[in-house]
């Protein structure tokens, strides 16, 4: 039996740690506060992938590392499914799209709320939660031998594409 | 129309959306962690999570309201039971036990013995003074506010310190009555 709590627990948690890095240790240093962000879900992502991994194979190649972070890994972490994954050998780039709307927090919800914020600090509302994911794949691939970079592109709300850059 | 019978944490949790306590844990580990090398300060740390927590708990508040349909407490035993059963199984999946109640009835000690927030985890000897689940202070504490409660919330044991159980004392304050512009039998 998987010890569970309750989603809004982990919103809470989320939503207030970009609030605290955004609006009080790194107020009007939007990058810094990024950067402390996707730290801390690069640190998420690293223990992730070395649990998940302890007892399974070496990954025979990158496309296999990242196929298993697109699946199973994702859909254990997020209970959602990834519905995409392009890749483009030629860049070395992955492009997942991952649907997010049936997410009431981290991504619709900012973008939901026009009234409260004005249209471009809620854009950057939502794109400071994505920092989080981020670090998370970056930090999972970087585990498994995969140094990367990560970045959200969310252009077409609710859906939200995560680009994963493969360094050589 | 009967009034909506108070329901079971047991019950909310197993109708709310779960996530693996995993992924929660190793969160919050990676935030205090951070917290710590932004912050530099133990007690800086503490402070903060206090803070991240009563905001978390003025907001929770709402969701626990909706789904417990928990109208009114009697008294500050009442919403000390309610915390302890229902708050912490709906949100963390695990409950607490209320003991240690002053003569007054104002302030009690609620008791964690299992506390996801924890698993796994382990101080080293530089985080002497961390109150790492500090969090939950706050939360607490931003709750009741929120129900017109001022308290003071303080931790007496803590496991990571070697105690045998979380032990957080819930001292009340000053709790405003609500009060109606209008009078019953108007």
């Amino acid at each position: 039996m998987v010890r569970e709590v309750s989603e809004s627990c982990m919103d809470s948690l989320l939503t207030e740690i970009v609030s605290s890095y955004c609006n009080r240790f790194y107020a009007n240093k939007p990058e810094l506060a990024a950067r402390r962000i996707e730290a801390i879900g690069y640190q998420v992502g690293h223990q992730l992938s070395e649990r998940y991994t302890i007892e399974r194979p070496r990954f025979t190649d990158h496309l296999e590392a990242i196929k298993f972070i697109c699946k199973d890994f994702w859909s254990e972490l997020f209970k959602k499914q990834i519905d995409n994954l392009k890749t483009n050998h030629r860049d070395n780039k992955f492009r997942w799209l991952s649907r997010m709307s049936g997410d009431p927090s981290e991504i619709s919800g900012a973008a939901q709320d026009p009234s409260t914020m004005s249209e471009n600090k809620a854009a950057q509302a939502t794109g400071m939660h994505l920092y989080f994911p981020c670090g998370i794949i970056r930090g999972a691939l970087s585990t498994l031998g995969i140094p990367c970079a990560v970045s959200a592109d969310i252009s077409n709300l609710p859906a939200c594409s995560f680009v994963v850059r493969i360094k050589v | 129309m009967a009034p909506a019978v108070p329901r079971s944490g047991d019950a909310i949790f197993a109708n709310v959306e779960r996530v693996n306590a995993e992924l929660f844990t190793l969160t919050y580990g990676a935030i205090v962690r951070q917290l710590l090398t932004d912050l530099e300060e133990v007690e800086e740390v503490n402070k903060q999570l206090d803070q991240m927590g009563y905001n978390i708990g003025i907001r929770l508040i709402d969701e626990f309201l909706a789904k417990s349909n928990v109208t009114r407490c009697v008294d500050f035993r009442e919403t000390a039971e309610v915390i302890a059963k229902v708050g912490f199984k709906m949100f963390l999946g695990v409950t607490a036990s209320v003991t240690n109640w002053d003569s007054e009835g104002t302030s009690c000690s609620l008791i964690l013995e299992d506390n996801p927030l924890v698993d796994f985890v382990e101080l080293p000897d530089t985080c002497q003074g961390l109150y790492y689940c500090n969090i939950l202070s706050g939360v607490v504490r931003g709750a009741l506010e929120m129900v017109s409660m001022k308290t003071e919330v303080t931790w007496v044991r803590d496991m990571l310190r070697g105690d045998d159980a979380f032990e957080l004392q819930v001292k009340l304050l000053k709790q405003v009555p609500e009060e109606y512009p209008y009078k019953d039998d108007e």
